[in-house]
């Protein structure tokens, strides 16, 4: 089993090099996210030292209030030193409170560039990575890694720096004030870091394993979540509430449960910490007190030993939360580095060849193409479209006419043989090139929540408002459009729900036109149109396609009228090959087709 | 692409912003807290008590130091030892089980509140998924809990306690001395001031942020189903620029928080300062004129010194518990919504069923749509009989998917009503109508299940069949629901019927999805089937077999078939056609051919066969002008064509 990227994410058994492996991932995007803020970081510890050092200052002015002051008002009625005092106090307070509140801008300042650049990181990535990751990685986690285990880190990063920079700082100050004072009172709080490391230790792995489950969970939650709300339909038709509701419960509650672990260790881990400093202090204080009664000790320095020692424990919560926070961040991180991990397996060319204006003759040459390993959807296609050409491809379903489409489009890349444009293998195109030059309008029409204009923009985002009017009455979308409450203005809704299916067809149908590419692949592009405005799309590609290459899979043999050429694809093989006319009028497997299509016509 | 924000969508906060509400939204907690009080309560008073022995562990101190230690009395010293040490442990323990107390309440309320939600989401209407982002329910349902859960187990605890411990350390403060009490209380008060400004900044940050941020996930889950978009037109980069540009907007509000912050602390501290300040003179004094004694103003001063912590962190824990508020605005903002197709007070049982679906006087209008005199459908009547097939016929965007959603009621009719087996469907339960009614929607949408979970979704309860003659029964109507709709390519998948297919599994053609979707329909055996286009993505041969086999069913079955084919529309007994909202025409196939000029425009190829349309590239112009031109050809032949508004 491998932890490369994401596989293995959901389990929970890491052998001792797995985990230094996953380790070691998570510790490297972390130097990589640190990197450009450290000066920052340094800078705002700075200031915490300054705010924390404003505050220790108080009791010291107090303390030279009454020993200064007071007397030289008693004796010499002299108000000046009480008001110097007084004034120094305001000062300090005040420059002490705005080192820290220039630290809190700084601190949101630095968690909130971190968490902006590795969102966007992510989201570059998660565009980059090939359609065969989505698909097995499920769409929930995608965007639970770019949801909640940011949040996880930003809640992080947002407290970490004061806990860690307050707490270590305050912890060095008083250690050294300690060791000047009476180095042997030290000698007890220096034992007893051991069991504080091992009980560190313990804590860490113990919670790393419910951390991650955490993380894990929280991720199905948003796989369910998001699953039952974009299917709300056939949920509701089908009565599936109760069933998601108990399914859902369990992840709930598994969620839950890993959190408690989780807030139980650390329940444990904190409090323990307090008994350590605590027990420390009697130590200290009884060996403290033998050496009084000997003489060898003021009673002054052992209480102000004492006191100290206490207060060198007292950040000692403080790095709790921080190690806490630390180790949830740590697991976000894991799974965050995963997906950063993956590699694209469509990847753009290093060395693109450069295709500056494509003509748009295609050619398969002894393609085959399996999605699941030993069950090959195309097991050896070879295939020449010349530019310019008009070619229908039909077939019974299943049988590879998409996975033909997605080929060409680069969705994927053959399992062994070439698809080239021109010539050139497409591994070999850069992306902008190549979907400058093929464009392809999928089974599934979608459109993203906004306006109809922003959705058409998607095929040419600096389309003027008339370019993008003339496609929707290219497709005659147009006179819908302006009957919707405000034209091209108005929101679809999520997924395009504000509007019927056909005319979500029409729309992505008009974005393909909007981006007037060389070769446009149609897949199943008219399936739920009438058949008025199926006729009037054919009318409107009869002319567009003129002048450039198209693959139009159709099963309304409509369309093959106008074809210059039909390919019937069967098991991934293509068993039929020639001009509409020529097959009509053969014995073949169209020319029944067709007979039986125009049979089914009214 | 997304402009409109969930912020803008959705009932804004800004108007929702008033003061005295905090407490009162905190309040509604209190059905997801209501077990958790007792523990909550024993949290509050053992942190109180935490904080006595610690405040005990410095009496002691100087109790040993000027007792035993002066005297020098060396037996005492070990039991003096010993209670510093007990003291000690007590509060470890002290704190082991506030913690321990606390636990559950605030992982309870967070997996109550996470249920709550998701069942409640699942209720609502589908009026209400249309018009709500995706992102702004899923950031409501994730972080906003988990934003209340530490509020609860941490910053509700933390505040309780710091502000009882503000309120008696200030009486102290008045008993030590009311003069300088009123000296250190009169400059706290401007505190309040700050305090209630910078909640009404904060929290309009606060709730910002986190409409915010749902944008973003909005815009997340946007980018992810919709990537096969992106792709084909390669438009990462633009979709990235959009992303962007919001995640940018959520960074200056997030930072803006962190200045608000900012702000309250330095204007604590100051205050802090200058209270101290004025005490010490206002102290320094009194000692001069030998009013109060130095053991007093050290007293006074180490009360003022506990205070400090409980001051200083109360912008902290302001800012906890007013994300806590605005995160709690957002999560009932989704839970007050009215589940408005509710289930009828008094359900009427449905009788047997015989299959009759009426529609009478049948008026729809979207919430959303244009205002105008003219709904989608409008007074729309049409009578299915027991066992008869009807096909709907109309244009695109006549509203055929909607009449087909208002038989299950995913949308309410908006006047008029729908009668199942005689019975009006709202006064039926909703359950039994779901189960007479069963459908098959335009777009196939599969569950990450396995094959046979996805066509049993409607019988859950042959999923895991209990005897072996239950599981034959079963495996029956699996098996029959499959052969007629023609997806024995199943047995074909590696695991058969056991297959996960959807996200989580195998990714299917469309045919194949549609086909599964055909199987689900049928496996209910309902008594009335609605299927929406069900055959628009097969081929002729396939769809020629699934007719066919069809048949058989809808020989007994009552059904609704939107077609926009006339090889579909001749499976059913009589079709109807839906324009302008109202049923146009209703008979059978061949009457309507020979009678309705409309019917034979939507259905028919052979008015205007595409193969003999006048070729318009002829004219050499620009495609837009052809498309215009080719539009404007159809209106004029045949002045029908209207698209609905
Ligand atoms: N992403 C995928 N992962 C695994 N198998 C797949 C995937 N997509 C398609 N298949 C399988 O590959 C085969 C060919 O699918 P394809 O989508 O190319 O068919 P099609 O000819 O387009 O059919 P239809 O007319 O139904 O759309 C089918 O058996 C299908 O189940
Ligand atoms: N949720 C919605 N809110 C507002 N308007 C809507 C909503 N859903 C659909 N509409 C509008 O109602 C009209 C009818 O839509 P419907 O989906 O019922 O059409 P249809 O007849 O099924 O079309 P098609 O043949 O394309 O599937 C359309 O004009 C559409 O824009
Ligand atoms: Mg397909
Ligand atoms: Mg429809």
């Amino acid at each position: 089993m491998s932890v490369t990227g994401v596989s293995g994410e959901e389990r929970n058994d890491f052998t001792r090099a797995e985990n230094k492996r996953l380790r070691a991932r998570s510790v490297k995007l972390a130097g990589q996210l640190v990197r450009p803020v450290r000066w920052q970081i340094t800078g705002s510890g700075l200031l915490i030292v300054l705010g924390t050092l404003g505050s220790v200052a108080g009791p010291a002015l107090i303390a030279l209030g009454i020993d200064q002051a007071l007397p030289a008002l008693t004796s010499a009625g002299d108000w000046m030193p009480v008001i110097l005092i007084a004034s120094a106090y305001v000062g300090i307070g005040l420059l002490g409170g705005l080192f820290r509140s220039w630290y809190f801008r700084m601190a949101a300042r630095i968690s909130q560039r971190v968490v902006y650049h590795l969102r966007l990181r992510l989201f570059r990535q998660t565009q980059d990575l090939s359609l065969s990751f989505h698909e097995k990685y499920t769409s929930g986690r995608v965007i639970a890694r770019q949801t909640s285990d940011l949040d996880t880190l930003r809640e992080f990063l947002d407290s970490g720096i004061e806990d860690l920079v307050s707490g270590v700082l305050f912890m060095v100050f008083t250690a050294t004030a300690l060791i000047i004072l009476d180095p042997q009172s030290m000698l007890p709080v220096l034992i007893s870091f051991v069991p504080i490391f091992f009980f560190a230790w313990w804590f860490s792995n113990r919670s790393r394993k419910a951390f991650r489950s955490a993380r894990v969970y929280s991720a199905r939650l948003i796989v369910q979540f998001v699953e039952t709300m974009t299917g709300i339909r056939a949920v509701k038709a089908f009565r599936r509430e109760r069933h998601n509701e108990k399914t859902y419960g369990v992840e709930v509650d598994n969620y839950r449960m890993a959190n408690q672990t989780v807030i139980a260790l650390f329940g444990i881990f904190d409090p323990g910490l307090k008994l350590v400093a605590n027990l420390v202090m009697a130590i200290v204080l009884l060996l403290g007190a033998l050496r009084v009664l000997d003489g060898t000790m003021e009673v002054g320095i052992l209480l102000a030993a004492v006191l100290y020692v206490r207060r060198i424990f007292d950040p000692v919560a403080e790095l709790a939360f921080f190690y806490n926070g630390m180790q949830s961040a740590g697991s976000a991180l894991e799974k965050i580095s995963g997906v950063l991990e993956e590699e694209p397996t469509v990847p753009e060319p290093t060395r693109p060849v450069p295709l500056a204006a494509a003509a748009g003759a295609l050619d398969f040459t002894h393609v085959s193409f399996h999605y699941v390993a030993d069950r090959p959807v195309l097991p050896d296609l070879d295939l020449h479209i010349p530019a310019g050409q008009t070619v229908a491809l039909v077939g019974t379903t299943g049988a590879g006419k998409s996975t033909l489409a997605k080929l060409l489009a680069r969705f994927y890349d053959p399992s062994s043989g070439t698809v080239s444009l021109d010539g050139i293998n497409l591994r070999d195109v850069s992306n902008d090139d190549l979907r400058r030059a093929v464009v392809m309008v999928t089974q599934e029409a979608y459109l993203f929540s906004g306006s109809v204009s922003e959705n058409l923009r998607i095929g040419r985002p600096d389309a003027t408002q008339t370019e993008v009017e003339a496609a929707a009455r290219a497709v005659g979308a147009h006179d819908f459009i302006l009957s919707l409450p405000e034209g091209y203005e108005t929101d679809v809704n999520k997924r395009g729900g504000r509007l019927s299916s056909g005319q979500r067809q029409l729309l992505s149908f008009a974005r393909a036109f909007l981006a007037d590419p060389a070769v446009l692949i149609l897949d199943e592009a008219t399936a739920s149109l009438d058949i008025p405005s199926e006729r009037l799309v054919q009318r409107g590609l009869k002319t567009l396609l003129a002048d450039r290459t198209a693959i139009i899979i159709a099963h309304r043999l409509s369309t093959v009228a106008i074809a210059d050429r039909v390919l019937v694809m069967e098991h991934g093989q293509i068993i039929e090959d020639g001009t509409p006319a020529d097959l009509i009028a053969g014995t073949g497997t169209f020319a029944t087709l067709h007979r039986a299509w125009r049979d089914s016509l009214a | 692409m997304t402009t409109t924000s969930g912020a803008e969508a959705v009932p804004s906060a800004d108007d929702s912003v008033s003061r005295p509400r905090t407490l009162g939204t905190l309040l509604r907690l209190h059905p997801y807290v209501k077990g958790s009080y007792t523990r909550l309560t024993l949290g509050i008073v053992d942190a109180i008590i935490g904080a006595l022995v610690a405040l005990a562990i410095p009496v002691v101190l100087s109790w040993i130091v000027d007792g035993p230690l002066t005297t020098n009395d060396s037996e005492q010293i070990f039991p003096a030892v010993g209670l510093i040490a007990a003291l000690g442990v007590l509060e470890a323990l002290l704190i082991a089980l506030r913690r321990w107390l606390v636990l559950k309440p605030g992982t309870h309320v967070d997996g109550a509140m996470r249920k709550a939600i998701h069942n409640h989401l699942q209720q609502l209407p589908l009026a209400f998924h249309d018009k709500w982002q995706s992102g702004q329910l899923l950031s409501r349902a994730m972080s906003d809990i988990s934003t209340v859960r530490r509020w609860i187990s941490f910053g509700f605890v933390m505040l309780t306690v710091n502000v009882i411990t503000i309120v008696a350390g200030f009486a102290m403060l008045f008993y030590w001395n009311p003069l300088m009490g009123a000296v250190f209380t009169v400059c706290s008060l401007p505190m309040l001031y700050f305090g209630v400004r910078f909640d009404l900044r904060y929290m309009r940050l606060s709730r910002a942020a986190q409409d915010q941020s749902g944008d973003v996930a909005t815009n997340v889950e946007e980018s992810v189903h919709g990537i096969r978009v992106l792709k084909a037109f390669g438009r990462s980069t633009f979709a990235l620029d959009g992303f962007a540009a919001r995640a940018k907007r959520l960074r200056n509000t997030e930072t803006r928080k962190g200045v608000a912050v900012g702000n309250f602390t330095l204007s604590v501290t100051t205050l802090e300062a200058v209270a101290y300040a004025l005490s010490l003179i206002a102290g320094i004094s009194l000692v001069s004129t030998g009013a109060i004694t130095v053991g007093v103003l050290f007293a006074f001063f180490t009360t003022a010194a506990v205070l400090r912590w409980p001051l200083d962190s109360l912008g902290f824990l302001l800012q906890l518990t007013i994300d806590a508020r605005t995160a709690l605005d957002r999560f009932f903002e989704v839970i007050d919504e009215p589940v408005r197709v509710e289930e009828s007070a008094h359900p009427i049982d449905l009788p047997a069923a015989s299959g009759s679906l009426v529609f009478e006087d049948v008026s729809f209008t979207f919430a959303d749509a244009p205002e105008g005199p003219k709904p989608l459908l409008r007074n729309l009547s049409l009578e299915v009989r027991p066992g008869e097939t009807m096909a709907v016929v109309g244009l695109t965007g006549s509203g055929k998917t909607t009449l087909t959603g208002l038989t299950t009621r995913l949308y309410d009719v908006t006047t008029g009503r729908i009668l199942v087996d005689g019975v009006d469907i709202r006064d039926a339960r909703l359950a039994d109508l779901r189960s007479r009614v069963a459908m098959a929607f335009e777009d196939a949408t599969l569950f990450s299940m396995s094959v046979r979970e996805n066509v049993l979704l409607g019988r859950p309860d042959l999923v895991f069949p209990e005897g072996e003659a239950e599981q034959a029964a079963a495996d029956h109507l699996v098996t029959q629901a499959i052969d007629i709709a023609q997806a024995d390519f199943v047995y074909t998948l590696p695991d058969g019927l056991e297959t996960k297919i959807g996200e989580e599994g195998l990714s299917l053609s469309g045919g194949q999805r549609q086909r599964l979707a055909l199987a689900r329909a049928i496996v209910t055996e309902p008594a009335v089937l609605v299927l929406d286009d069900p055959l628009s993505a097969l081929d002729v041969t396939t769809e020629q077999q699934v007719e066919a086999a069809l048949r058989r069913v809808l020989a007994t079955t009552t059904a609704l078939i939107v077609a926009h084919r006339p090889s579909t529309v001749m499976l059913a007994d009589r079709v109807a056609v839906l324009h302008e909202g109202r049923i146009a025409e209703v008979g059978t196939h061949a009457e309507l051919l020979a009678r309705s000029a409309l019917y034979r425009h939507i259905i028919s190829s052979e008015s205007d066969e595409p193969h003999v349309i006048p070729d318009v590239t002829a004219e050499n112009e620009s495609v837009i002008a052809a498309g215009a031109e080719a539009l404007g050809e159809v209106d004029s032949i045949d002045g029908i064509r209207g698209v609905q508004p």
